[in-house]
């Protein structure tokens, strides 16, 4: 089980001592997409932020490669695995181009100067996401949605084999949300690009994912794919909608079996 | 059609910095110049020349022009571009514009340093290197940012932290001013002098030093350009694009303080050449790239002491005003001024 492209074993996540999160074991081979399921504060950013390094694991490890990632050279990671949080990136005088430039930084040299070949890939991960029209606009100037594009441009010029995305079209509209979702579809099939992410948009999860990861409480509640996670009533028991509440509403009642059951 | 589109901007920045750059060079150059030339007696420019070109000008000019003036403006130069870089690196490292060696008290905690160092050791008649110096008011500094850190993990909000920066500078001046107070009485001149601040006094061999401290350190500065602007977009993205977050942010600390030190040192605690330098010469420039930011704050930061030297010697003539007197008249209006369109920037 172990040789897969990514693991994760016994890793246990939080803030200092305080562990949200215990025993997570995720396996994931490479070229899946696994989305991250949970109510608000359940801890599906703080597990993408521990997996990234950002926050210090409290337990266990993380592999890539058979190659725990803590141990892993950072200029090698930052090649391999490249991240979107909902973190604002904190810029000044910056064009949007700009700051999809920076998604270069660990393949650029000593000044960060672009090659012709940068240039090139910049350019098209920018025309990949639709963002090459606000290029020369101040990044602090834009919309939340088109912020978010710009963020998964430069995600995608980093080249990664592993992207980590916490919520990535949260701000899109639905024309966005589906852009942005098949672009990751077709860089797997082409790439073989692994994607860890967590998504609000359960019905999209439901239709993007390999593997999804249900978090609720202090373990996780149900790891499998789709077809395992929409069954019977479990949807409703992690977000805890009991159906009494709505059972005087026809249509919450309808929408919520219809979100709750796969296929 | 749309690749020459993209290229125009791109060019075009890159030709304002370059012109920005020359700008301060050659400004700064002309100030040096203007420095060796006017004072409480002028001496003509053709006569700088022949002395700056070995040439016999008259005993008088050459001793004005050699031993006062010139380390002098060598002193301005690269304090005030010291200054200015060690500014920036602060407002890098906290992510906050208004961040600079005065207002976060690190001069004075230097300042402090280098006090008690020379009543102490002229008291026992012991003459002060000018190394000594260097090291008293790098660890002056060191403590007051150690203070400052320390304040910044309970403070999160920009301007608080600036006035616990504040606050820290008037204890340590009012401490400072206790230790002059019971100082011999020769020392005190100099002392008082040198504590509110002036770049007079200062020898070819206090030049010489200075300048290798200060030309390291701003080479090193200058070869740290990738990761500082990696980290000038978030301490957790520079983590995932391969920077080493707690050894840059070390390293920061380290060079701001030196270069504050380096100044504190020579001419005391200069006020605000930390503040407004990097603004004015970001509005400059367009960009907030630490490649180009860098050498044109450490000129802009030269060019503005070098004018404020000069009007701080010339203006009243022959008395001299201090030079935060001058540095503050130029440089608050500035901080005021970044307040005020941050404001509005939030609003947006």
């Amino acid at each position: 089980m172990n040789h897969c492209y990514f693991f994760t074993e016994k890793m246990c996540v939080g803030y200092q001592d305080r562990t949200l999160i215990k025993d997570i074991e995720i396996t994931l081979p490479k070229g899946e997409i696994l989305t991250l399921i949970g109510a608000n504060g359940a801890g599906k950013s703080t597990v993408l932020k521990s997996i990234a390094g950002q926050l210090r694991l409290l337990g266990g490890t993380v592999c890539l490669e058979e190659e725990t990632l803590s141990a892993m050279d950072r200029k090698a990671l930052a090649r391999k695995m490249s991240v979107v949080f909902t973190e604002r990136l904190k810029t000044e005088l910056m064009t949007c181009g700009d700051v999809v430039e920076t998604g270069r930084y660990p393949y650029t040299g000593r000044f960060s100067i672009l090659s012709e070949e940068d240039r090139q890939i910049v350019r098209e991960a920018m025309d990949l996401i639709r963002v090459t029209e606000i290029r020369d606009v101040d990044f602090r100037k834009i919309s939340d949605g088109q912020r978010q594009r710009v963020m998964l441009a430069r995600a995608i010029c980093q080249e990664p084999e592993i992207l980590i995305l916490d919520e990535p079209i949260s701000y899109l509209d639905i024309r966005h949300k589906l852009d942005f979702l098949s672009i990751l579809e077709e860089m797997r099939e082409k790439k073989g690009l692994t994607v860890i992410m967590s998504l609000h948009e359960l019905e999209l999860a439901k239709i993007i994912s390999d593997k999804i990861m249900c978090l609720k409480g202090e373990y996780v509640l149900r790891y499998g794919t789709p077809k395992e996670i929409f069954e019977g009533k479990f949807i409703e028991q992690l977000f805890d909608i009991t159906e009494e509440r709505f059972a005087a509403n026809e249509k919450f009642l309808a929408y919520i079996r219809k979100v709750g059951s796969y296929g | 059609m749309e690749g020459m589109g993209n290229k125009v901007p791109e060019n075009k920045r890159s030709i304002r910095c370059r012109m920005a750059l020359l700008l301060l060079a050659v400004g700064s150059t002309l100030f040096l110049l203007g420095n060796l030339i006017y004072g409480s007696i002028s001496v003509s420019m053709q006569d700088v020349i022949c002395i700056l070109m070995g040439q016999e000008a008259g005993t008088a000019y050459q001793r004005i022009v050699m031993d006062i003036r010139f380390p002098r403006a060598i002193a301005a130069f690269l304090l005030g571009g010291a200054l200015a870089l060690s500014g920036y690196l602060l407002q890098t490292f906290f992510h906050n514009p208004i961040a600079g060696p005065f207002v976060l008290g690190i001069s004075s905690g230097s300042k402090l340093a280098v006090s008690l160092v020379m009543v102490f050791l002229l008291g026992k008649s012991v003459s002060v290197s000018s190394s000594a110096l260097i090291a008293a008011a790098f660890a002056g500094a060191l403590s007051s940012m150690g203070l400052v850190l320390l304040m910044s993990r309970q403070v999160r909000s920009m301007s608080s932290l600036v006035v616990g920066g504040v606050m820290i500078g008037y204890i340590c001046t009012a401490v400072t001013d206790f230790v002059v107070t019971f100082a011999e009485d020769a020392d005190i001149i100099n002392l008082h002098n040198w504590s509110r601040g002036s770049f007079s006094g200062i020898s070819w061999e206090d030049a010489a030093i200075m300048a290798a401290v200060v030309a390291v350190t701003v080479c090193v500065v200058f070869l740290l350009s990738k990761p500082i602007s990696a980290y000038q977009l978030g301490e957790n993205y520079a983590g995932n694009m391969g920077v080493n977050v707690r050894k840059l942010r070390v390293s920061l600390i380290l060079l701001s303080s030196l270069l504050s030190a380096c100044v504190v040192a020579y001419a005391g605690p200069i006020s605000f050449v930390g503040i407004a330098v990097p603004q004015l010469v970001k509005i400059l420039l367009g960009t907030s790239k630490p490649m180009w930011m860098i050498p044109c704050c450490f000129l802009g930061g030269s060019m503005f002491c070098l004018i404020c030297d000069l009007i701080a010697r010339t203006v009243f003539a022959p008395t001299e005003l201090s030079i935060s007197t001058v540095t503050a008249v130029f440089g608050a209006p500035v901080v005021l001024w970044v307040l005020v369109r941050q404001k509005s920037e939030r609003q947006l």
